[in-house]
């Protein structure tokens, strides 16, 4: 583990307990991120990238949930391992979330200022009046106009956009060490959408907090992460960094998605390329490899047996039967 | 704000006189009538009786006549107690039925909505199962069964408290626990499992695990995040709840032998009694209004998105 290695998440597992069996959200994951670096998670719905996220903070819905093994090293210790109260100590402080609907992850009877200032006295210990000062200087930077006045607002009285940037600007409030965001930008438009990447990029550069980046389309990764990891069915299958994913991508499901990203330089004639067949049902799933069914390259060895993981560099690999020793 | 109050205070009116004018024509409608009998009356006596009551006039002229009279806050007379003004029927029984149940429904907001967070918090735990056994009963066993079992165990068992009777009685406030503990079973288990369901619903939200996310603790994110919200429905809930608690106390009011208006208001529709049966769908009406209106500038308190301009 290198010295600029901030969160080291090894073989973690959460398991979900339903009617229907045991849902595998998350099965093996591996990856680690480094101060101020971006890292990219991609994947179709239910491919356990945002459970993934839950589990580093230890928020998943218990029960039906759990987490079922694995280590999250943050600071020189597990998180999976600490006390309750440890645990807190890190939630929006060292570690913060923001989520996909910003119009629901508010609370729609409390002022704006009311929230921003109760995690800034819990983590940070101001008064109330030098929370306010932050709040609003927070809300500032994050692009809010007359931010002295919008902060003593309803969270009804802003718009998706705007709510979004609160959030940004409460989850950065205490500067922490990481920023996870999950799928930021998806409900809401589309030039609001770069707005807000941009405002997470921004912030997170000038506070040099590292951004664990959720979300399902790669042009959101291109223009914003240094590493990706690809997940399907619960597991990371390829992963490498910005450069060699989108140049080089081994897996053939990178593979399919990369060429399923519609292209201004192709002519319109061409019908434009989707993955065949649906993304798995990840309830009681056999070990094989969980894409073969849709894989143009599948062979008898995918059926039967979870590919290794194939080290094709350093911080790159691809879980395969097509390179490594499988090969 | 104030011009919303405005508004609906001046709605009442219309509001009361379409009840007053189809209640005054509907009880015409119905067969029989307050001086009818088995053995008829000789037709000069009934013909004398007609008219002291006004009721020998045409029915417009009657509707009028009552119209003003209430407009002037006198209801009439009642046709069957003699020497009583339904004013002095209303005004000595329905403080009584008013007390009974403003306790009543104090009591089953209070328990019910503990009962509610206990059960959410413990949801799917014996402690639920429990609570919510306990008001499934209380929803489906009718007052008239509760009613004396209660006052079998409390009252001639274990003899803790008097059997019936009320405040003004030798007995004094004992009277009021046991018909005001068997009015809120209903209601209490109604509450209950609302606020049951409601928490547990804003306990999955998305706004819930934001507060979870930034580190505050669950008992925090409960008294702050949560109970709000969830308790919307159940304030909601209060303005029909207390209209029909005062209502619905008739049974209640014969078990324990309150004085409250249940039982006159019974007799007087047995009765005929036509002006006694209109002061009450007043009064009522009135009640269900006022219950509504305070409820709506509640929830406007309560919840910011609802604007009242």
């Amino acid at each position: 583990m290198t010295d600029d290695v901030i969160l080291q998440v090894k073989d973690l597992k959460a398991y979900f307990k339903l009617d229907e069996g045991l849902l595998k959200a998350v099965d093996g994951v591996s990856f680690d991120l480094r101060k101020g670096e971006t890292l990219g998670i991609v994947g179709e719905s239910g491919s356990g990238k945002s459970v993934t996220n839950l589990a580093i903070m230890r928020l998943i819905p218990s029960p039906p949930g759990r987490i079922a093994g694995g280590e999250v090293m943050f600071m020189g210790k597990d998180i999976l391992t600490l006390d309750d109260e440890e645990v807190r100590k890190i939630r929006g402080n060292k570690i913060s979330m923001i989520f996909q609907d910003p119009m629901t992850c508010l609370n729609p009877f409390m002022r704006i200022s009311t929230q921003m200032i109760e995690t800034i006295i819990l983590h940070q210990g101001l008064d109330k009046v030098a929370a306010k000062v932050k709040a609003i200087e927070m809300l500032k930077l994050a692009g809010i106009p007359a931010p002295e006045k919008r902060i003593d607002q309803y969270p009804h009285q802003f718009s998706g956009g705007m709510r979004q940037r609160v959030m940004i600007a409460m989850a950065l409030s205490c500067e922490p060490e990481i920023l996870i965001a999950d799928e930021p930008t998806t409900a809401l438009d589309v030039t609001i959408q770069a707005q807000i990447l941009e405002l997470i990029k921004e912030l997170s550069s000038r506070l040099g907090t590292a951004v664990i980046l959720i979300t399902h389309s790669l042009g959101v990764v291109a223009g914003m992460c240094d590493a990706i990891c690809v997940m399907y069915a619960g597991r990371i299958v390829e992963r490498g960094s910005a450069d060699e994913i989108f140049s080089d991508p081994k897996h053939p499901y990178t593979q399919g998605l990369i060429k399923s990203v519609p292209r201004l330089d192709r002519t319109n004639t061409q019908r434009l390329y989707s993955i065949p067949g649906q993304p798995p049902n990840v309830i009681n799933l056999p070990d094989c490899c969980p894409f073969f069914p849709r894989c143009e390259r599948a062979m008898d060895v995918c059926k039967t047996k979870y590919p290794k993981i194939a080290e094709l560099g350093p911080k790159r690999n691809v879980a395969c039967w097509l390179y490594g020793e499988g090969k | 704000m104030s011009r919303f109050i405005v508004r609906r205070v001046l709605s009442i009116i219309p509001t009361l006189l379409v009840i007053v004018t189809l209640s005054f024509f509907l009880i015409r409608l119905a067969p029989g009538g307050p001086f009818s009998r088995e053995k008829k009356l000789p037709p000069e006596i009934m013909a004398n009786i007609m008219h002291k009551y006004h009721m020998d006039e045409p029915m417009l002229s009657q509707y009028f006549r009552y119209v003003g009279d209430v407009l002037q806050f006198d209801l009439g007379p009642s046709f069957r107690y003699k020497d009583h003004s339904v004013n002095d029927l209303i005004g000595t029984a329905f403080p009584v039925s008013i007390m009974l149940g403003t306790m009543a429904l104090a009591l089953a907001v209070l328990l019910g909505t503990s009962v509610g967070i206990v059960s959410a918090l413990k949801q799917n735990k014996w402690q639920d199962y429990a609570a919510m056994s306990v008001a499934v009963l209380g929803i489906s066993i009718p007052l008239f069964v509760i009613g004396p079992i209660l006052m079998l165990v409390f009252a001639l068992k274990l003899k803790w408290l008097p059997t019936s009777g009320w405040i003004s009685s030798r007995a004094g406030w004992m009277t009021v626990i046991l018909p005001a503990i068997t009015l809120m079973m209903p209601y209490f288990a109604y509450i209950a499992r609302m606020s049951r369901g409601s928490i547990i619903e804003v306990l999955r939200s998305d706004y819930v695990r934001t507060a979870r996310a930034k580190g505050l603790k669950e008992s925090v994110v409960i008294r702050k995040h949560v109970l709000k919200g969830a308790m919307l429905p159940v304030v909601s809930y209060l303005g029909p709840a207390f209209s029909g608690i005062i209502t619905g106390s008739v049974v209640v009011e014969q078990i324990f032998v309150v004085p409250g208006i249940g039982r006159i208001f019974v007799q007087s529709a047995l009765n005929r009694d036509y002006t006694v049966i209109m002061g009450e769908v007043i009064v009522y009406s009135i009640i269900l209004i006022v219950a509504n209106f305070v409820v709506d500038i509640l929830y406007g308190l309560l919840d910011p998105r609802i604007s009242y301009n």
